[in-house]
């Protein structure tokens, strides 16, 4: 039987968290002999060895608490009937779960919390799924000798207001486990219990808060915790409990965690984070928790469509008919320009095995290395970066690392935001007492959050860090703080004293750069001697660091840091890249760089390109193809004609919208496929409707290089997995593909790629997920990187000049827009704005200083007009000192307000990815939308109108596709 | 090949001269990244503009690395 596909029941709870350690405690429970780890509890004892002591109040998820008194136990020496969730287990000890006694006591408890509970179990969305209803029957509950006219909280009121659970309090017990669900989990610390005895109520901050004004971040922790219906799902109220469960991967951030989406039939009830998920290790965020409507959205598109003319209506096609125009136009196109006039870009939404189909296609079909993917524009850098100064693309560490950090550094990320789970991971370790260091021109949440403090906030003008991180090392190396018999044993010397002389120089000092960094030189001296000298340091970083000029500089500059402190190759340090889409990490691994097979081998390695050809059959160009900004400016030169892109939205996420435009405008066939009519489709002559995760099978690689299954739990609506498309196409350009399951793509992706030579379907479902290298060299995989010496040899110490941005303020522009995004919001927002997401962030905002908002009579609320040298929009203000004054910051979440239509197209000098975080601007009051803004609105509405199959009727594609 | 084009390509080649000035061979680093992750036709254009203004723009070692890779491709 497939243990990841099967009949729905509750994920095992041991009661309370387990304890790792090498050694082990035997004990006997109930005439069963069980070994377990020093600390573990009585409680978590029973449980692993088969038995189940009742509880209430204890769920595996916190620490034990000790309040609800059912899970008392007997212990031979032991005086009376301690409570086994905080009775930690010794050698030899003998203990009784099962007695006369413990039943009457525990009936007697039962009794109590019965007696305040509505006894609506028959209508109770819960029923059959209710901890208090087993617990009832586990110690013979058949009577309640109280009655229940007396005083209760029968009659309180339910909180409806947040979109995806209910809080009624009249079915509370009032355990807690929500409220240190919150706390030790997510770390928000949002819920309380408020006044005391009889009056104890879970409140969610103040008296006046309702779950959706207070502070929750509707994480869903406390639901999961929730042993009645007190805290339930509104789903699971409107469709019934689940009948099956399924584990798979969320498709949302890189993150990657792991959810058993529970069913009933081929609808979702919910989606519940799996407790042996190894990334997530049982928690979640609001959007993979709960914002997966958008797979049932009426504007989702399910049928083919094609058109001769980005002016014409969208015309519904079969599938047959509009994967034969699109082989035929690509044809056409390639006989008349070229098959360098044909490109492809992969997603980094999509899986693994979709994404090696893709640049497959380009490459062995179109016959042009002219492939990319979104990648390009987040975390290009990074794979440069790192490839140069240790030898692999990719991070060095896994999640569970973080647990034994001393001090964290975070430079251009947002975590609490953009990787939500991995950073309540994060500030649990803080709360135990690691050092943090921000690096960042906003306030974030991180810098200072209930039990959180930053122990230094270096807020840098954007621009400018690697001017920050050079002067860190300069402190580093002239105070004598480098680690250098680290350096000498793992790095190579010469490069390294290179390096450290260059970071020497008194203009690398952190008091000569003040003036540029706009960082105190005292903060900054301070946090390099804490990085240096406090312990176990770890670099997180997000694309704060890689979306400038000097991107892969600053990648470079931070595996320079790592280095010259040998914080490399053990748990608790590392170079760690906060990966932005769920499976960017898994479309870079597969070659969708124009320069690189999967694997990361370039493409004029002969000896790569020979086993690719072998395998194919087809020859592959040795020379790299265009970029993606490459390709659109060849479009606008007239001779690029046609593109393939898989689940990528440019004209929203790329820089300088108008030049995107251009691009699209220029060319011949632009195919998008994709679940919705996004932006870039309003250019595009095919649209080809995909599939969502919930509907395919495959993997996904998150950030922690650890590749995972997706796993289909409902039959495509659009009628394919997104592989299937592909491959129907590549079938039609005359290939001869047949693949029957995406295992058969893992196999030769694994066939064809050393670091995967060991991953299969079959291993992935039997041991959950795998890091790669898994090969020879590393059968069972690779948490951690770089441990007994670099993949390149030795370490690569690269110079790093401070290079200023050509993109400068000045009069006409006076003030720096960086961008970021929104805990609520998902990057473009194609998936989080079609659910209830949106009550969180309904719009863009602008965030400006009170100073500069002051000079410009700007104040919260109003219509601002943003203005670059690229172009205009408009959008609200919010006024707060989150930013400092000269600098302003917003979200790209919503295409109305056509943030990119204000970024230039300047970027990183290695790779192109461009420069988001650093824009000149101004910002002066507005009444309403520009010019730009109306006429894209308009050229949108008119692209997206829709002609049934064989009809001249055209609606508008607002409404249901089918 | 627009002039747009020539000018962004001059002004990449400058862009990664400007950011490799430290290496102790700036000239070879400059031809193998460009060597290594600009395609033929990117190649080519610039190739084909160095003796034109657009060249004249070029920093002199991304003018020597384009001078080496262009006299290697012919």
């Amino acid at each position: 039987m497939d243990v990841e596909r099967e009949t729905y029941r509750p994920q095992p709870d041991f009661g309370t968290p387990e304890v790792r350690g090498a050694a082990t405690v035997t004990l006997t429970i109930d005439g069963r002999e069980v070994s377990v780890a020093p600390g573990t509890t009585v409680m978590r004892a029973a449980a692993v060895s088969g038995g189940s002591i009742p509880k209430l109040c204890a769920t595996d998820s916190v620490k034990q608490f000790g309040s609800c008194r059912l899970c008392l136990v007997e212990i031979d020496g032991m005086r009376g009937t301690p409570a086994s969730c905080t009775t930690l287990v010794a050698d030899g000890m003998k203990v009784h779960t099962q007695t006369k006694r413990l039943e009457k006591l525990r009936r007697g408890v039962m009794e109590l919390y019965i007696s305040d509970h509505p006894l609506d179990c028959l209508t109770c969305s819960a029923n059959n799924d209710c901890e208090l209803q087993d617990q009832a029957a586990a110690v013979g509950l058949r009577d309640v000798r109280y009655g229940y006219e007396g005083e209760n909280h029968l009659a309180q009121p339910m909180d409806i207001s947040n979109p995806y659970f209910d809080f009624d309090p009249s079915k509370c017990i009032v355990c807690s486990r929500c409220v240190r669900a919150c706390d030790e989990v997510q770390g928000t610390l949002a819920l309380t219990i408020e006044s005391r005895g009889f009056g104890s109520k879970v409140s969610a901050g103040l008296a006046s808060d309702s779950f959706l004004s207070s502070e929750c971040v509707s994480c869903g922790a406390c639901v999961q915790a929730c042993p009645t219906a007190t805290l339930q799902e509104k789903s699971v109220k409107e469709i019934g409990k689940p009948e099956r469960a399924t584990v798979t991967t969320c498709a949302y951030c890189g993150v990657g965690c792991t959810f058993r989406a529970e069913t009933r039939g081929e609808e979702v009830v919910r989606m519940v984070p799996w407790k042996d998920g190894k990334a997530n290790r049982g928690h979640s965020c609001v959007k993979g928790r709960f914002a997966w409507g958008y797979a049932q959205h009426q504007e989702r598109v399910l049928s083919p469509m094609i058109r001769s003319s980005i002016d014409e209506p969208w015309q519904e096609v079969s599938w047959d008919e509009a994967i034969a125009r699109t082989a035929s136009e690509l044809k056409r196109i390639s006989a008349k320009y070229g098959r360098n006039a044909l490109g492809g870009i992969t997603s980094s939404r999509c899986t693994n095995e979709e994404t090696f189909l893709v640049q497959k296609l380009v490459r062995a079909g179109f016959g042009t290395n002219n492939v990319d993917t979104c990648a390009r524009v987040c975390h290009s850098p990074t794979g440069y970066g790192l490839k140069t100064t240790f030898g692999t693309s990719a991070g060095t560490q896994d999640f569970d690392s973080v647990e034994d950090s001393d001090v964290i550094l975070v430079i251009g990320a947002n975590p609490t935001d953009g990787h939500p789970v991995f950073a309540s991971r994060m500030k649990r370790r803080l709360r135990q007492g690691a050092k943090l260091i921000v690096i960042d021109p906003r306030r974030t949440d991180l810098v200072r959050s209930p039990h959180i403090s930053a122990d230094y906030h270096l807020p840098l003008r954007p621009g400018t860090n690697v001017a920050v991180l050079t002067a860190l090392a300069h402190v580093i190396v002239t105070e004598g703080l480098a680690d250098e018999a680290f350096v000498r044993e793992r790095c190579d010397w010469e490069e390294y004293r290179h390096w450290a002389d260059f970071v020497s120089l008194e203009r690398n000092s952190p008091e000569f750069l003040e003036p540029v960094t706009g960082v105190p030189a005292a903060d900054l001296r301070g946090a390099a001697r804490l990085f240096a000298k406090g312990g176990n340091g770890a670099i997180y970083y997000g694309l704060g660091v890689t979306e400038h000029s000097q991107g892969s500089s600053t990648v470079m500059a931070i595996a320079n840091l790592a280095m010259a402190t040998g914080n490399i190759g053990r748990r608790g340090v590392g170079v760690n890249p906060l990966r932005g889409q769920n499976n960017v990490q898994g479309a870079c691994d597969m070659g969708s760089f124009p320069h690189e097979l999967s694997g990361y081998r370039h493409v004029s390695d002969a000896a790569a390109r020979a086993l690719f050809e072998a395998e194919w059959g087809a020859r592959i160009d040795p020379e790299p193809g265009l970029r993606i900004n490459n390709m659109l400016d060849a479009a606008t030169d007239g001779l690029f004609k046609a593109i393939y892109i898989q689940g990528e939205d440019i004209l929203q996420s790329d820089p300088d919208t108008k030049h995107v435009a251009a691009g699209l405008a220029a060319m011949e066939c632009v195919i998008v496929q994709d679940l919705f009519l996004n932006e870039t489709a309003n250019y595009a002559h095919v649209f080809l409707p995909g599939s969502t995760f919930l509907e395919k099978n495959g993997t996904f690689t998150n950030a922690e290089r650890r590749i995972q299954p997706v796993r289909k739990v409902m039959e495509p609506k659009n009628g394919y997995e997104d592989w299937q498309i592909t491959q129907l196409l590549a079938q039609a350009m005359g290939l001869d593909w047949a693949y029957t399951h995406p295992r058969e793509i893992m196999d030769e992706i694994a066939r064809l790629t050393p670091t995967f030579a060991g991953v299969s379907f079959a291993r992935l479902d039997a041991e959950g997920s795998l890091q790669w290298p898994v090969n020879e060299a590393a059968p069972d995989g690779s948490p951690i990187m770089h441990i007994d010496g670099f993949v390149r040899g030795k370490g690569k110490f690269v110079v790093t000049d401070y290079v200023p941005t050509d993109e400068r303020t000045g009069p006409r522009f006076p003030l720096l827009l960086t961008t970021g995004r929104i805990l609520s919001q998902y990057n473009v927002g194609a998936q989080t704005r079609r659910t209830a997401n949106v009550v969180w962030h309904p719009e863009d905002l602008l965030e400006i200083h009170p100073t500069d908002a002051e000079n410009r009579g700007i104040k919260s609320g109003d219509w601002v007009r943003l203005a670059s040298r690229s172009g205009e929009t408009t959008l609200r203000a919010t006024v707060t000192d989150r930013v400092a004054p000269g600098v302003v910051y917003t979200t790209f979440h919503h295409p109305v307000t056509q943030a990119n239509v204000i970024t230039t197209d300047y970027s990183d000098w290695a790779t192109n990815c461009p420069e988001y975080k650093v824009t000149a601007v101004q910002i002066t009051p507005s009444n309403g939308p520009t010019d730009w803004q109306e006429e894209y609105e308009a050229q949108a509405t008119r692209s997206r109108r829709i002609k049934g199959p064989n009809s001249s009727e055209e609606r508008g594609a607002m409404e249901p596709a089918e | 090949m627009s002039a747009h084009t020539v000018e962004k390509l001059v002004y990449m080649a400058n862009q990664i001269a400007r950011n490799v000035t430290h290496e102790p061979d700036p000239v070879a680093m400059i031809a193998d990244h460009i060597h290594a992750f600009w395609s033929a036709r990117m190649k080519a254009d610039v190739f084909a503009v160095l003796d034109g203004p657009a060249g004249a723009a070029l920093e002199p070692t991304a003018r020597a690395a384009l001078d080496r890779l262009a006299a290697h491709a012919c």
